[in-house]
This record gives structure tokens, C-alpha cells and sequence, in this order.
């Protein structure tokens, strides 16, 4: 018993002198985290609360796990979805509240205002909400690392699937903006290239709140599937719809950009039988049922992908600010993209040169709601799409940093 | 507002002088960005007051002047390759145009239907913001850099940045100040007193308020440009309704009709923005509304309205 | 049979489409117009109103195993009361103000209401079933049309001519008319003008609360389902001129019937057309098309 102490003590004693040295590295001696997230708009359910309570587990575990020398600590912050706010909040932390990491950043606008002021800081951008692809295409960095899903993984995931399962002939019901477009012109390609055919689209404003007469125009097309090349309230609103004009189950939806909280929130009975792509499903195997049950514990809801991501997302980096021993960008970016990640999140997870975080993502189908056994028991998982393949290809590229 | 004017006329240009040497000696004390926030928003506000409070007209649509020359300034200095002062110069005058053309389509009404057309016109735009390929819809327009100005001083240091901002906060502001204490500002509070009376004096009333308008759009504008030198990028928010809104808000809370009641509101609303989304989250925009509830209920003077009221009561004494 | 390109039975089912979007704007702006009558205030929380009418709804079926058709009538009388006691407490202190001042009120309210259903319900709404009765949907042979989208046109319609024959045809509503026009003159007469106010106000209310009710089977119920579309409605009001009954509701119908077409020939342009014509109609006509100048 005496002597179990003493060993311990010892340790611990060394620890501490080894990480000492290492700690001299780290700025005051806090490793300081930043989550800047959307707590009261569009997106709070999806990422919002729950991203910083995810967070904070991170944190907590992370402390348990290694026990670090150097302090680590969380402060959040709602930019609203305003691409100023988020601006603002992030120079202010990089500069003032030294800062080493902003995280999570759901909303493209956002993300990408807060990856130029990370770059032109030297600190670093973990994004795990935002979409749209330019992140890791036009507009990457070498301190920003996009890491749980894009529009072309949900899309083209999706959209391959249904095509090879027969869904050979496709009408789009698509969001009309920038984001809707780019979403309808890389499922059509995937649709076509895997034998389907695309019978026309329909663009709609945005928001929009009744879908039928578009929903109309896609069911007079008399296309097997409708892809729904839109997102939140949209994408809800005409699945709803749809089933109320009798569209479905006749003709298919696929959800090019769909979350857990939209099933949720329609519930199985107008979802039912829809495809879509997701990074996370929290009943996949024990370890994400274990951490997700952690989650609902204090949120009361499960976790969204975005949630889960974040978590790992946070972890992966404090491992690597441990490892490198340094709370230096550019070192811990390097200890990041060298480290496989490997969690309840991603098997063998890499974060490539262009910031695209990698790993496996799964098709899934809802159930139907007589399948559906207990709460949250959403989704079949159909298929796992292989990291290699879920992701846009390094050789499709079009960030700067990639050389070809 | 009206019976003080004297004394405060008296006391004003010590005031200005005080104001002044913060505004110079501030981004030691104060984070630069913050306070350059305040000084766009400041002449937003102060933009809009000329409109509301001394020309009587409840524009709703004031966004669409600041996203719009947020956007044009931004693609002049990013896509064009234009030095930020052209930037700045682009924004003015589109929204100038731009408020050119509400004004023509909306001066004709007045209190109610004027807010309501005006805001109907200003929806009009977020649509073709978010449509246009050049614009970068909902991504917002990113990366614009803020340059050299006239191709010499560097913009990227925060300091020369916020000088910048200042000087132009002032140039604006002295505008205001100038066009509500001329000739021409006194016919507008004419109009807003008693529109009747004016036009049978034999003023052509549409035509003072459609300068006004196209004033305040300007400036609104300038504002808006300036603003996305400061933050880099243009986005969605900056022409949508709810911006509008808050520029009405920051103006009321400050001070309807006095010269610097905007500024204080601006400043209020942009801390208060600041302070609450690290501590309330999902409840700022219920004390926002909060805010208009109270300013309309108790205090429609407004914080600097209320001052001076306080300061004239204890003069009286 | 095509009509410019368009099959025709895509066209009918379009208009009919147009036909139900247009009920939910008529009864809508027709609770404005009303409230702009008589109160000469722009109601901003409307949308907000609107929204909170469908919450209550859901709440009552989901907490308390209230059906819809209680619903119906519930929403519009809570809702309507809170109403009541917003122009008790705050509304009616602002009447010999400039009309800003209660569209300012009443914008912040809305961001109070919007706020706190968010904080309450999160952002991605809830599902409100179809009423059993309503369920299913008939073949018109140009399409299929939802039962339930036809009690909205039945509902909506019944309801404001319902209201537009109690405001033009009883004596209330010549009070409420009269009053509009000179309230101290009936004030004279012996009538409670301030409970006239209260009530109408009341009533506006309750209307975009059983707007709200009717629209929670078919629209995902969510904090901000109001807050755009009241966008669009104001500007139905300003076509139809300000504070016109039978304006506001014609209005409504043929606006949604024309945003119908619109979806069919150019979808793109569909979120603008209403308030191209508004920009239109106030050249031709300032005070509206059934406005007095």
C-alpha cells in the first residue's frame, strides 16, 4: 500500500518535471478553446448548445485521459450567424484572450470569415458545422481543418447510391442560391455518371415556406427520385408536403443535406424510407452509444453529427497540442495531419493537406415508424462509404495548397 | 429638442472638441475593431436619424443601403483591384442611386405606408443579394482586402485602419451636422412639424425629402462600405430586414433627433450584441426586444434625449 | 393541352395551389387591416401572433390531448386574449403618438415572442399530424389534392367574409366603422370606444392565431414561421390599401393565385412578384388598389 503511493507519487512527480519543460512551450499555460457556434438561430439545434457541452466533454476527457501539465479552458460565444459578429469574436479572441483555437463555426459565412482572421493570426480554425465546399477548395488554408462532413460527401453519397440502387431518373427541387445550385450541379453529375438521368429542376426562392406548387411541377416530371438540393426549414417543409400530396411513397426523396434533428423534428412518418448521408449515427456500434448516451444525459437529445465531430474534432487537437508539446500552429497542425484519428467518431480519420478531414461517412435509410423500437431509433445504416471514396478527390482540387 | 437648442448650440463644439480627442486616444484603451464596429454602425445610425428625426420619415429598408454599397465597395477592391478610397466612394454613390430610386417610389406616402414600402423595396434587394452569382449568396462575399490606402498607407495595421474609420465617422457626422443646421435642415423639420403649412409656404416638399432620402442613403452606404474594409467581407445579414430593424433600434434607444443620440445607441447596441452572446446565448434577441419594448414605453426620448432633458430641468433650478 | 408551354392540368392544380397560399394571406392582412382601421397601428408581431397560434395548437395536442378542432377555436381565444392584454397594458398608451411608435412596440414584442419560443422549442419545429377527418386526398383529375388543403380554402374564406359581413352589415360593426372614422363623435354617442379598440385588436389577434392553427398540418411549426412571411403580407395590406376590408381579402386571394403562376413560368422570380406589383400598384394608384387617398 506504502510503497504503491511512493511509486505513484514518484511518477507523478516525474510527469510533472517532464512536462514542465514541455509546458514552457505552451502560452501562459493555458491551452485556450474557442467555440463560436450558433446558439439562437437556424442552426442551434443542430450545432449550438449541444457543440459546447460536446466541447466541454472533450475537455473533461481529455484531462482525465492525459492529464496534462498545462490548463485547458472553453470560452463560447454565439455569433448569431452573422459573419461580423463572428469576425469581431474571433480577432477578439486570437488577440486579446489568447485563444489557440477556434471551433466548430457552423455556417459557411461564418466559417469563412473566421478562417481568414485565423490565418492572418496564426492560429487555428477546427470547423465541424459549416457545408459548402469552398472551405477546402478556393478558399483553404494550412490552419483550417474542415472536419465532419461537406456538401459533396452528403450529396454525393447519397446521390450515388440511390442512382446505383435504381433511382435511375432524378427531378431537383433546389434552393435558389449559390448553395442550392452548387448542391444540384454536383448531384447531377454523380446521378449521371452512374447511369441515371436528370429530367429538370426546379428552383425555388429561399426561404420558401409552401412547396407544393414546386412539388407539383417535380411530381408532373414523373422522375422515380426528387433531390432535395436545399436545407433546414426548406428541406423540411417539402418533405412534409410532399407526403401530404400523396408524392411519396410514389416517387423517392433524397435528402442531399439532411441532419438527425430534421427527422427528428419531422418524425418517421414523412421521413420514412428516405436515403441520406450522414457522419455519425449514434446507435452504430457500443462506443458511439456509450458517448452518446453521455450526451443525452445532460442534453436531453442525441447528438447531432456536427455535435459528435466537434467532440472529436477538440480532442484530436488536444492530443496533438500534448504530443508536440507545443501550442505552436503550425507544429500542432503537423502532429494533426500526421496522427491518424481514431475515436467513437472516425476509424483511421486523416486530415489531408487541404484541411478535409477524411473518414468513413454511412448511407442510411429512416425507418419506417413501426421498425423504430425506442426513442431516437431512426435509421438504418445501408452502406459505409470508405473515406477514400466519400470525400471530393485530392485530383478534383481546387485549393491552392494542393500541388498538382 | 427644441427649446434647448440654444444651450446646447453653446455647449456643442466643446463637446465635439471632448469626443474627439477619445475618439483619438480610444484604441489604446479599447479593442480597435470594436470601436470601428461602433463608428460604422454609429454613422448608420446617425444616417437614419436625419431621415426619422429630423425629416419625420420612418424609412424600414435602411440595409439595403449598407449591404449594397458593402457589396459594390467589396467588389471594387477585391474583384477590380480598385484602392479602398474608390471602394469607398463606389458604396456612396450606389446607394446613393439606390436611395435615389426608393425615394422616388416611396416619397409620395408618409408614416406608416412610407416604412412599409420602403421595407417592401429593401426585401426586393436581399432577393437579388442572394441570387446573384457575385455576390456569394448565403457564403457572403469574402476576403476582401483592405489595401493600401491611396495606394500608400497600409490598411492591414488596426491602428491606421481605425484612423481611417474615424476620419471618415467625422466627415460623415460633420455632413449631418451641417445639413440639419442649414437652411435646408430647417425646411425638413418644417415638413416634419407641419407638412400642410409647408407646401402652402410654397416649398416642393417631395423634392426636400427626396435629398433627405438620398443624403441619408449615402451615408448609410458610406457606412456599409467602410464597414466591410474594416471587417473584410460582406455579408447576407448586412441587407436583411432584421438590420434595418436594429438601426432603428439603436437610434430610438440613443436618441430620436439629436445629434448624438445615435452614436450612444449604436455604441449600447453593438457592446450589448458583444457582451450578450458570450453570456445569454439564445436570449439576445429577446432583450433586444426588451430594449424596444422599454424605449417605447418609458423612455421614447431616448438615452441622450433623457440627458438632456435632466441637464435642462437641473439648469431651470 | 398546353397553355404557353404548360400542361393544363399543371396549370389548374397551380392555381389552385395559389388559390390556398392566397386564403392564408387574405385572412391574414385581413386581421391587419382591421387593426389598422380602427388602432392605426401596423402590427408587427403578427407573424409572431401567427406563429404562437400554431404553437399553442401543437402544445394542446401534444400536452394535453387537445384535438385540432378545440384547437381551432382554443388558439384564436388564448392567443386573442393576449392580445387583449397587450393593448391594455401597452398599446393603448401610444394611440396619440406618432403611428411609429406601435409599429416600433410591436416589432420588439415580436422579437420577445420569436425569442422565447426558440429558447423553449428549438429552432427546427414540430410536426403537427393532420386532423383524422381530414386525412387522405381526392383526385381531381388534374391532381391530387389533399382534403385537408381544401377545408384551408373553406375555413379561410368562411371566416373573412364571415368578418367583412360583421363589420359592413351589423351594428357592431357600424359602430366599429364609425369609429374609425370619428371616435370622439361616437365616443359622444354613448359607446365604449376603448373597448371597441380592445376588442378589435383582440380579435385581429385571434385571426392570425387561427391562421396559425390551420397552417400546423401543413407547414413544419417553427419559432420563425411567421417572421417572413409577414414580409409578404404588409405588402398585400399596401396593394390592397390600408385598412381596407374587402381589399385586404381580395388582395390576398388573386396575389396568391398570381405567385400560383408565377412558381409555374418563372419559379425564380416568385419570392419578388408581390412586391413588383406593390412598386407597380403605388405608382398607379398611391393609396392602393380599394384605398381612399
Amino acid at each position: 500500500m506504502q510503497m504503491k503511493k511512493l511509486i505513484t507519487l514518484a511518477c507523478s512527480a516525474a510527469i510533472a518535471g517532464l512536462s514542465g519543460t514541455a509546458s514552457a512551450q505552451i502560452s501562459g499555460d493555458t491551452v485556450k478553446i474557442g467555440v463560436l457556434t450558433d446558439l439562437s438561430g437556424t442552426y442551434s439545434d443542430l450545432a449550438g448548445s449541444g457543440a459546447v457541452l460536446a466541447t466541454q466533454m472533450a475537455i473533461d476527457d481529455f484531462i482525465a485521459e492525459a492529464k496534462p501539465s498545462f490548463k485547458v479552458e472553453m470560452v463560447s460565444a454565439d455569433h448569431q450567424n452573422k459573419a461580423d459578429i463572428a469576425s469581431n469574436k474571433a480577432r477578439e479572441w486570437f488577440e486579446r484572450e489568447g485563444v489557440d483555437a477556434a471551433t466548430e463555426l457552423v455556417t459557411t459565412s461564418t466559417a469563412l470569415a473566421v478562417m481568414k482572421i485565423a490565418k492572418e493570426m496564426n492560429k487555428i480554425a477546427l470547423m465541424s458545422g459549416p457545408a459548402s465546399t469552398p472551405i477546402t477548395n478556393e478558399q483553404c488554408n494550412d490552419v483550417s481543418v474542415h472536419y465532419t462532413y461537406d456538401t459533396y460527401a452528403l450529396a454525393n453519397g447519397t446521390a450515388k447510391a440511390v442512382t446505383k440502387q435504381g433511382g435511375k431518373t432524378w427531378f431537383f427541387l433546389t434552393a435558389d442560391y449559390a448553395f442550392g445550385q452548387a448542391l444540384e450541379k454536383d448531384s447531377s453529375a454523380v446521378v449521371v455518371a452512374n447511369g441515371g438521368k436528370v429530367l429538370g429542376s426546379v428552383r425555388h426562392p429561399f426561404p420558401a415556406s409552401d412547396f407544393s406548387s414546386f412539388l407539383l411541377q417535380a411530381q408532373a416530371s414523373g422522375a422515380q427520385i426528387i433531390g432535395l438540393a436545399n436545407a433546414g426549414a426548406d428541406t423540411t417543409n417539402a418533405i412534409k408536403q410532399a407526403s401530404e400530396f400523396g408524392i411519396t411513397p410514389k416517387q423517392s426523396l433524397a435528402g442531399l443535406l439532411m441532419f438527425i434533428t430534421d427527422v427528428h423534428s419531422l418524425g418517421l412518418k414523412s421521413t420514412q424510407g428516405m436515403y441520406l448521408t450522414t457522419g455519425f449515427y449514434w446507435d452504430l456500434n457500443d462506443a458511439t452509444r456509450a458517448w452518446s448516451k453521455r450526451f443525452f444525459d445532460k442534453q436531453k437529445r442525441m447528438p447531432s453529427m456536427v455535435q459528435a465531430g466537434q467532440y472529436s474534432s477538440v480532442l484530436h487537437y488536444l492530443r496533438a497540442v500534448k504530443a508536440a508539446g507545443t501550442d505552436d500552429t503550425a507544429k500542432v497542425m503537423a502532429q494533426m495531419k500526421k496522427t491518424p484519428i481514431n475515436d467513437f467518431f472516425a476509424k483511421n480519420g486523416k486530415i489531408r493537406d487541404d484541411g478535409r478531414m477524411i473518414h468513413d461517412m454511412y448511407l442510411v435509410q429512416v425507418k419506417k415508424p413501426e421498425e423504430s423500437k425506442y426513442p431516437w431509433d431512426y435509421y438504418h445504416v445501408r452502406q459505409t462509404i470508405p473515406a477514400a471514396e466519400a470525400f471530393q478527390p485530392l485530383s478534383e482540387s481546387r485549393c491552392p495548397l494542393i500541388k498538382k | 429638442m427644441k427649446t434647448n437648442d440654444s444651450m446646447f448650440d453653446r455647449a456643442t463644439p466643446y463637446l465635439f472638441a471632448l469626443l474627439f480627442l477619445i475618439g483619438l486616444v480610444a484604441p489604446f484603451a479599447v479593442y480597435p475593431t470594436f470601436l470601428m464596429k461602433i463608428l460604422c454602425f454609429g454613422l448608420f445610425a446617425c444616417a437614419f436619424n436625419l431621415l426619422l428625426g429630423f425629416a419625420g420619415l420612418l424609412s424600414f429598408g435602411h440595409a439595403a443601403f449598407l449591404g449594397t454599397a458593402g457589396y459594390v465597395c467589396g467588389m471594387l477592391v477585391r474583384d477590380v483591384g480598385l484602392t479602398p478610397e474608390f471602394g469607398l466612394i463606389g458604396g456612396t454613390v450606389a446607394a446613393g442611386v439606390l436611395g435615389w430610386v426608393f425615394g422616388v417610389v416611396a416619397i409620395r406616402r408618409t408614416g406608416i405606408y412610407f416604412a412599409m414600402i420602403t421595407l417592401a423595396l429593401a426585401q426586393m434587394v436581399y432577393f437579388v443579394v442572394l441570387q446573384v452569382r457575385a455576390t456569394g449568396g448565403e457564403d457572403g462575399f469574402q476576403g476582401v482586402p483592405r489595401g493600401n490606402l491611396f495606394g500608400v498607407i497600409d490598411l492591414s495595421d488596426n491602428i491606421a485602419m481605425y484612423y481611417l474609420v474615424l476620419f471618415v465617422f467625422c466627415l460623415g457626422f460633420f455632413v449631418i451636422y451641417r445639413t440639419v443646421h442649414s437652411p435646408f435642415g430647417q425646411i425638413l423639420k418644417a415638413i416634419r412639424e407641419n407638412e400642410p403649412r409647408a407646401i402652402s409656404l410654397g416649398y416642393d416638399v417631395d423634392r426636400f425629402k427626396l435629398m433627405a432620402f438620398v443624403i441619408s442613403a449615402s451615408l448609410a452606404g458610406l457606412a456599409g462600405a467602410t464597414k466591410t474594409l474594416v471587417f473584410q467581407l460582406a455579408s447576407l445579414t448586412d441587407v436583411h430586414w432584421h438590420t434595418s430593424g436594429e438601426v432603428v433600434l439603436m437610434t430610438l434607444l440613443g436618441g430620436l433627433g439629436t445629434i448624438l443620440g445615435p452614436l450612444v445607441g449604436a455604441a449600447t447596441v453593438v457592446s450589448l450584441q458583444s457582451e450578450l452572446a458570450d453570456s445569454v446565448g439564445s436570449w439576445v434577441t429577446v432583450i433586444m426586444g426588451g430594449i424596444f419594448v422599454v424605449c417605447v414605453m418609458l423612455f421614447r426620448r431616448g438615452i441622450v434625449g433623457e440627458l438632456q432633458a435632466l441637464i435642462q430641468r437641473a439648469g431651470i433650478r | 393541352m398546353e397553355i404557353f408551354g404548360v400542361p393544363s392540368a399543371l396549370l389548374g392544380s397551380q392555381l389552385l395551389v395559389g388559390l390556398i397560399n392566397g386564403s392564408f394571406y387574405a385572412i391574414l392582412s385581413l386581421g391587419l387591416a382591421i387593426i389598422f382601421g380602427l388602432l392605426n397601428i401596423i402590427n408587427f408581431a403578427h407573424g409572431a401572433q401567427y406563429m404562437m397560434g400554431a404553437f399553442v395548437a401543437w402544445i394542446a395536442l401534444t400536452k394535453f390531448g387537445v384535438n385540432y378542432w378545440v384547437a381551432l377555436l382554443l388558439a384564436p381565444i388564448v392567443i386573442g386574449a393576449l392580445g387583449v392584454l397587450l393593448e391594455r397594458t401597452m398599446l393603448c398608451k401610444l394611440y396619440k403618438l406618432d403611428h411609429l411608435y406601435g409599429l416600433l412596440l410591436t416589432f420588439g414584442l415580436a422579437l420577445i415572442f420569436e425569442g422565447v419560443f426558440r429558447d423553449q422549442y428549438g429552432i427546427s419545429g414540430q410536426s403537427y399530424p393532420v386532423p383524422a377527418l381530414l386525412e387522405g386526398g381526392v383526385n381531381l383529375g388534374f391532381m391530387y389534392l389533399p382534403i385537408y388543403r381544401g377545408w384551408i380554402v373553406v375555413a379561410a374564406l368562411t371566416v373573412c367574409f364571415g368578418t367583412w359581413f360583421m363589420i359592413e352589415k351589423t351594428k357592431l360593426g357600424a359602430y366599429l366603422r364609425a369609429g374609425t372614422e370619428n371616435p370622439q363623435m361616437v365616443q359622444a354617442l354613448g359607446i365604449n370606444v376603448p373597448l371597441l379598440i380592445t376588442f378589435t385588436y383582440g380579435y385581429g389577434v385571434a385571426l392570425a392565431a387561427f391562421a396559425g392553427v390551420l397552417a400546423a398540418p401543413v407547414y413544419q411549426v417553427n419559432p420563425l414561421m411567421g417572421s417572413n412571411l409577414i414580409i409578404v403580407v404588409f405588402a398585400v395590406v399596401v396593394i390592397g390599401g390600408m385598412g381596407s376590408i374587402m381589399g385586404a381579402i381580395v388582395t390576398g386571394l388573386g396575389l396568391g393565385l398570381i405567385e400560383g403562376l408565377t412558381r409555374v413560368f418563372y419559379p425564380e422570380g416568385s419570392a419578388v412578384v408581390v412586391f413588383i406589383i406593390m412598386v407597380i400598384v403605388l405608382l398607379v394608384r398611391p393609396a392602393g388598389l380599394f384605398g381612399k387617398s
